[in-house]
Parts: C-alpha cells; structure tokens; sequence
C-alpha cells in the first residue's frame, strides 16, 4: 500500500469520527473536542503531503501545519470561554436546551 | 505500510472514537489526549520533529488540559438524568460523517496508483524552520502572534466572572 494513502486514510477516518462527534453528541464541550480532531486530522493531511510532496525543503506544508496549530489552540481558549459563559447564563451545556433564539 | 504506523494509527483512531463515544466527559478529555498523542507519533514518522513537538506541547499540554477545566467548570462530568448522550438528530449526524468518510477514502483509493511514493527523509532542521519563520512567514507569525494576544484577552474577558452590581 502507498504510505501517502495509507496516512490520508487515516486523517479522513479521524475527520469522519471528529464530525460525528460534533453532529450528534448534545455536550458543546464535546462539540469542541469534535472540531479539535477534525483540525489536527487537517494537519495530518498537510504534514503527509509535505513529506511525500516533491518539494519538502520549502517547507510549505509545515509551516501550514504549525499556524493551523497556533489557531487552533487561539479557538479552543475562545470557544471554552464562550461555552463557560453559556454555562453561568443558562445552567446548562445541553445544546438540546440552548435553544433561546429558537423562533 | 510499516508495523509501527499501523499500530499508532489504530492507537489514534481508537482514542478519537473513545473521545466521541464515551460517558463521562473527564474520560472522553483524557481519550482526546490520547488521540494527540498518537497523532503527534504520526507527525514524527512523518519525520516533522518539529510539528510533532509542537502538536505535543500546544494540544496535550494546553489544550487537552484547557478542557479539563472547561468539563470541570461546567460540572458537565455528570451524565446528563434524561434523554442519554446524544442528540436527537444523532441519526442524520452519523449518516453525514459516515457519507463523509466513504467519499473521502473513495477518492483517496481511487487516485492511490498517482500519488508519490517513497521518497528519502528530508533534512529539515529547527535552524531551517526558524530561518523560515523569521524570513519568509514573518508576516503571518505577526500576524498569528496578536491573534493569540487577542484570543487569549478575549477568552479571559468573556469568561471572567461579573460581580453583582458593576454591569
């Protein structure tokens, strides 16, 4: 098997698993935990096509890599606060019961 | 494929499927760690050191625990009395990310026979990488330095506690 599928395999079942994390568990922190796997299996992505593309040494893919990872731990401080808050106002992490702006 | 990518990657997968599956959010907050783990094992493979490192010191040493707080913050490790883990739409959650993933490995198989094969380890050393970030992505690493000013002010100011009265 190609070492690059094998790696790019691994990052689209991680995504997948990320997603469905965020889609169908009702915890927003587990939203959040859903969305970090679904980054990191991003950068997984860059870092095999940096190290099988045809020019490694401009290190294009990891310097992609490790901005994506400085952003990434930016949202996770952000979205924290914001569901700590949302916690405070309405007692609750249930996205189910968060449901004010609800028409 | 070499037994030891095998065996990390079942690793990594197995800690993002705990991470989503499991009951209790302190376990799911510790599976994540896992899963971080593995993948910055892969980063490494992938002869990254540097990402590797980075991935272990920004995710499992701030990020993993910034979530342990947030789940103990919001006593959100209590399972929840009625309606179990998951959403009611659990069901059109799990049929996106499955149609997601077979989409994904469908186009990743059908174009194995193209992609580049082997190719001897490149020699990328932290000097390199600093030189880069120093040279060429100077203006992004600025730019990523006050979003994280900005970010962590932000978070501080949204999560801080109001006393009665000072609104």
């Amino acid at each position: 098997m190609n070492p690059l599928a094998g790696y790019l395999l691994v990052a689209a079942l991680l995504f997948a698993i990320g997603l469905a994390g965020a889609l169908t568990r009702r915890n927003a922190i587990l939203v959040l935990i859903g969305i970090e796997l679904m980054l990191n299996a991003a950068n997984l992505n860059l870092i095999a096509f940096w190290r099988y593309g045809p020019h490694p040494e401009f290190l294009t893919g990891m310097m992609f890599a490790i901005f994506s990872i400085g952003v990434a731990a930016a949202e996770a401080a952000v979205g924290l606060g914001l569901i700590i808050q949302i916690h405070r106002l309405a007692q609750t992490t249930d996205l189910d019961k968060i449901n004010r702006m609800k028409g | 494929m070499s037994f030891a990518f095998w065996v990390v990657a079942a690793l990594t997968v197995a800690g993002g499927l705990a991470a989503v599956l499991l009951k209790n959010l302190v376990h799911c907050a510790l599976a994540l760690t896992i899963a971080f783990a593995g993948l910055a094992l892969l980063f490494l493979q992938l002869d990254a050191q540097f990402a590797g490192f980075a991935q272990i010191l920004v995710y499992i040493g701030a990020v993993a625990i910034l979530i342990v707080f947030a789940v103990l913050l919001t006593r959100s490790s209590e399972t929840p009395a009625q309606g179990g883990i998951f959403s009611h739409t659990w069901l059109a959650g799990l049929v996106v990310a499955a149609g997601l993933f077979a989409v994904l490995a469908w186009a990743v198989i059908e174009s194995a026979g193209g992609l580049p094969h082997e190719s001897s380890a490149p020699a990328v050393t932290v000097m390199q990488i600093g030189n880069a970030l120093m040279g060429r992505y100077v203006l992004p690493l600025e730019i990523l330095a006050l979003l994280l000013t900005a970010a962590l002010i932000g978070a501080a100011i949204v999560a801080m506690h109001e006393k009665e009265g000072t609104k």
